[in-house]
This record gives C-alpha cells, sequence and structure tokens, in this order.
C-alpha cells in the first residue's frame, strides 16, 4: 500500500479554513505544515491554499514578501487551490473591484461570488473524472466562484451544471468548491499523487 | 432539532470556517468598508453606529439603515455581515431578504425580545451570536447559531470581558472532555440544551461551530492575545474607527492576528500606530448599563 508520511503538504495559513485542510491531509497520513512566511516553504512537497477571503490573503501574500517564492515553489511542485484558493491561482478575475491580483498559475478567468452571495450557498454531489475513473464526491460551494473562461492546456476534471468546477493544468489544481469540509480524501489524495 | 440535521447547517458554519484566521471589522459607510478590505479585513460588519457612540449616545439602537447595508454591499467583495437586536427575527428577515451574509443577533443593540432569541433553523442565512460562557453558547447553538463570539463589553475598547468570557468557556469544555457521564447529565441540565449538545462538546473539547473573540478589542496585541486563549478569528468594533489613524490600525490587527505565534511581528505592527481609541474601564460601568448582560 502506498504511504504518505514523508510528504509535507504546505497549508497556506495567512487566513481562510486552512484547519480543514489540515485535517485532511493529516487522514491521509501526509505531515501538514503551516506556510506564513517565505521561509515555511523551504522542504515542502506540495502547497494547498485554502478556501477563506482571497483579498485578505492576496493582501497579506504581497504584505509578508510572499509573491515571489509562490510562484517559485509552483514551477516546480503541486498545488492545489480550493474556492479563494482558486481565485488566487486564476490568470484573470472579472469585475475585479477589489483590486485583487492573483498569480496566474492556472489559465482560467473566474468571477468572485460568481454562485451568488451567501444565501445561495450550496452543497450537491459532483462527478469527478480522474485517471482511475469517475468518483462522486460532496463539493461544498459557499459564495463560490464560477470559472468562465478555460484555456486550451486546462483539463477539467468536473463539471457542475455544464460549468467546470475542478480544473488541472500540468502541476496546478482547482477548484470552485470545498473539498475539505468532509472526510473524503478523493480529491486530495488525487492532488497529493500527481506527485507520484 | 438537532444541531447537525439542519439541510443547511453544513453551508452555514462553512461560511464561518472561511473566517476563521482573520478579523471582522465594524464599518458606518462605504468608504470606511473599502479601507477595511484593503487592510485585509476578513468581512465587514454593517452598522449605524459603532458600539462606542451607541454607549455614548443612548436611546434605542436598530438594525442598520439599509441603504447604508446596501452601499457597503456594493462596494466590497468580502461577505458582509449586519447586526439585528435580540428576538427581532422580522429585522433578520429583512436582513436576510437583503441578502448579506451574516446576521449578528446582537447585545449591542436595544434588545427587542426580553425573553426569547431568534429561531435561527428557519433562515438559510447563517447567524453569529455573542455569550460569556459555554451556557449561554450552547443556548444559542440550540437555536441555530452557526458561529459563537465573545460578547466582551463592546464599545469599551477594554479586552478584559472578552478575556474574561474566552477563559470561561475554554476551561469548561475542558474540564467537559474528562468528566463522567454523570457529569454530562448534570451539566445539560444546568444548561438547559440536551445532553448530544454537551456530549459533541464533551467528545472535541471545543464547540461545534467556530468561536470567535468579540468585545473590547483595541491593539494588535489584544487580538492576539485572544487568539491565544482559543479564539479563531476576531471581531474589531469600536477599536478601529475610533482610532486617531484606522488605516494603519486595521492592517496592524490584521497582521497581529494571522502571525499572532510571531512576537516579532506583533512588536513590528504596535510601533506608532497614533492614539488607540480612549475607552473605558469596563469594570466601572454600572451593572445596568453593561451590553454583556442582555
Amino acid at each position: 500500500m502506498k504511504t504518505y508520511k514523508d510528504f509535507h503538504v504546505g497549508i497556506l495559513t495567512l487566513q481562510g479554513d486552512f484547519e480543514k485542510h489540515q485535517r485532511q491531509v493529516r487522514s491521509l497520513g501526509a505531515v501538514p505544515e503551516a506556510v506564513r512566511l517565505p521561509g515555511d516553504l523551504i522542504g515542502l512537497d506540495a502547497l494547498i491554499i485554502p478556501g477563506g477571503e482571497s483579498s485578505t490573503m492576496s493582501v497579506l501574500i504581497d504584505r509578508f514578501a510572499l509573491r515571489a517564492p509562490l510562484l517559485e515553489f509552483a514551477r516546480t511542485h503541486p498545488v492545489y487551490g480550493t474556492c479563494a484558493g482558486m481565485i488566487l491561482l486564476a490568470r484573470k478575475i472579472e469585475d475585479n473591484i477589489s483590486g485583487v491580483e492573483p498569480l496566474a498559475l492556472i489559465d482560467i478567468d473566474v468571477r468572485r461570488n460568481g454562485y451568488g452571495r451567501q444565501v445561495f450557498s450550496f452543497e450537491t454531489d459532483i462527478e469527478v473524472t480522474l485517471e482511475n475513473g469517475t468518483k462522486t464526491v460532496r463539493g461544498f460551494f459557499i459564495r463560490a466562484p464560477k470559472i468562465t473562461r478555460v484555456g486550451e492546456g486546462v483539463g477539467v476534471l468536473a463539471e457542475y451544471q455544464a460549468r467546470p468546477v475542478l480544473v488541472r493544468q500540468n502541476n496546478i489544481l482547482a477548484s470552485s468548491f470545498h473539498s475539505e469540509l468532509n472526510d473524503d480524501l478523493t480529491v486530495l489524495k488525487y492532488f497529493v499523487d500527481i506527485l507520484l | 432539532m438537532k444541531y447537525y440535521e439542519d439541510k443547511d447547517y453544513k453551508v452555514k458554519v462553512g461560511l464561518a470556517e472561511m473566517l476563521k484566521g482573520g478579523v471582522i471589522m465594524d464599518v458606518t459607510s462605504a468608504e470606511q468598508a473599502k479601507i477595511a478590505e484593503q487592510a485585509g479585513a476578513a468581512a465587514v460588519m454593517a452598522l449605524e453606529r459603532v458600539p462606542s457612540d451607541i454607549r455614548a449616545e443612548g436611546g434605542v439602537a436598530r438594525m442598520a439603515d439599509l441603504d447604508v447595508i446596501e452601499k457597503i454591499k456594493r462596494s466590497v467583495t468580502i461577505p458582509v455581515m449586519a447586526k439585528c437586536r435580540i428576538g427581532h427575527f422580522i429585522e433578520a428577515r429583512v436582513l436576510e431578504a437583503m441578502e448579506v451574509d451574516f446576521i449578528d443577533e446582537s447585545e449591542v443593540l436595544t434588545p427587542a425580545d426580553n425573553k426569547y432569541h431568534i429561531d435561527k433553523w428557519s433562515f438559510k442565512v447563517p447567524f453569529v451570536c455573542g455569550c460569556r460562557n459555554l451556557g449561554e453558547a450552547l443556548r444559542r447553538i440550540s437555536e441555530g447559531a452557526a458561529m459563537i463570539r465573545t460578547k466582551g463589553e463592546a464599545g469599551t475598547g477594554d479586552v478584559s470581558q472578552a478575556v474574561k468570557h474566552l477563559r470561561e468557556i475554554t476551561s469548561v469544555m475542558k474540564a467537559l472532555t474528562v468528566m463522567s457521564p454523570e457529569e454530562h447529565y448534570g451539566l445539560a441540565k444546568e444548561y438547559q440544551v440536551s445532553i448530544d449538545l454537551v456530549r459533541v462538546v464533551a467528545e472535541k473539547g471545543k464547540l461545534p461551530v467556530p468561536n470567535f473573540a468579540a468585545g473590547g478589542i483595541a491593539t494588535p496585541a489584544d487580538a492576539a492575545l485572544c487568539m491565544h486563549l482559543g479564539a479563531e478569528a476576531v471581531f474589531v468594533g469600536s477599536g478601529i474607527f475610533k482610532s486617531a489613524n484606522p488605516e494603519k490600525r486595521a492592517r496592524a490587527i490584521v497582521n497581529a492576528t494571522t502571525h499572532y505565534q510571531d512576537y516579532a511581528i506583533i512588536a513590528e505592527n504596535s510601533h506608532a500606530l497614533g492614539e488607540a481609541m480612549k475607552g473605558i474601564q469596563a469594570e466601572t460601568i454600572p451593572e445596568e448599563e453593561k451590553l454583556q448582560t442582555r
């Protein structure tokens, strides 16, 4: 059986539901590491950018000089972003009134709160198509961003209402929904397996 | 209803999860909301008057003007919260219809019902409620609150009451983890909540919903102190926009909350902030004027 015990998965711990990702990484048998400052990236095998507020995280990324180190890390390591994390990974943000500067690591455009404000938040079953077949996971859409454009090099792994909600480009994975709010490790496992 | 049976519960608590590690700031205008967002606030609380003004001016404090809330909603992309009076389920329905993202059923406003709180299960929008101790927290969760915050003593700039309430809650939760089943029944009876809820807390040593700090937080060090005492995020009311340099102080409080374990960063963020809000020592306020007893 495959073991993950030597994998150190960094989780951007500036603001958001980093604790939920920590819990999932631990359940998988890998080691979660908090990333708050550039030095925290050293020695990590992968990075997760959690859900939370993308404008808060964006402000703190620049305030604590994380932008260049994050871009450098992503050149050679897998990075997964959920919800706000996906916004930060995107190439472009539509109607960007808060002036969030995304990292542009995956060729998609997104619209913040594209699925509506909190009263329209929902959870639903999502069919994800991975190398080893199709699986159903529970997706939590909380003030979720909508993917409005997908570039040519981007693979769509799941859709909801004919819109992509889980996408991958090489070593970068991004989801509109939160895969970390329950005990299903399907998406995390897929992400960590990109390493292998 | 049991707390986990509500169909929207995970999505409501989910938004509270997304606010963790962040600072939620009281704002009274779109301009202030913008400043808060740029400073790194995870959400804003739309209000007509900040707590210290409510305290100073007296009178009946109600839900904010909807025009102000609408302008704030349009000016930022972070979640917008608003307060309704305790028990005033119509104010809450109005705020829900306005599509605010979170409702604070708050003791800072003048209570509309001196006996009952709102049945929060019947709403699609999540609620946060204040508490001073674990019993109060669990009663609010029984009623459907998706987030708990300490009451502290709002509008004072004195963090002592938030500290007291945080310590009160966490120490009893710790004790619960080693208590016998008989004692759990005893506590359920004393708190007037279901044994199920007491057992959930006993098992995890934590509330089943996020637990934030509020009431009297005025400095970066205050925010970090609350985080160390078990708060998962902080609300700052009068502390920011009643200080000499709101922009700088807001940024500093955000930085200190994220890096609450890094004392050098907290120190860097405690320099030259200008004057903090003047404040009132909470212990000197007569019992009948305290907001936390509401």
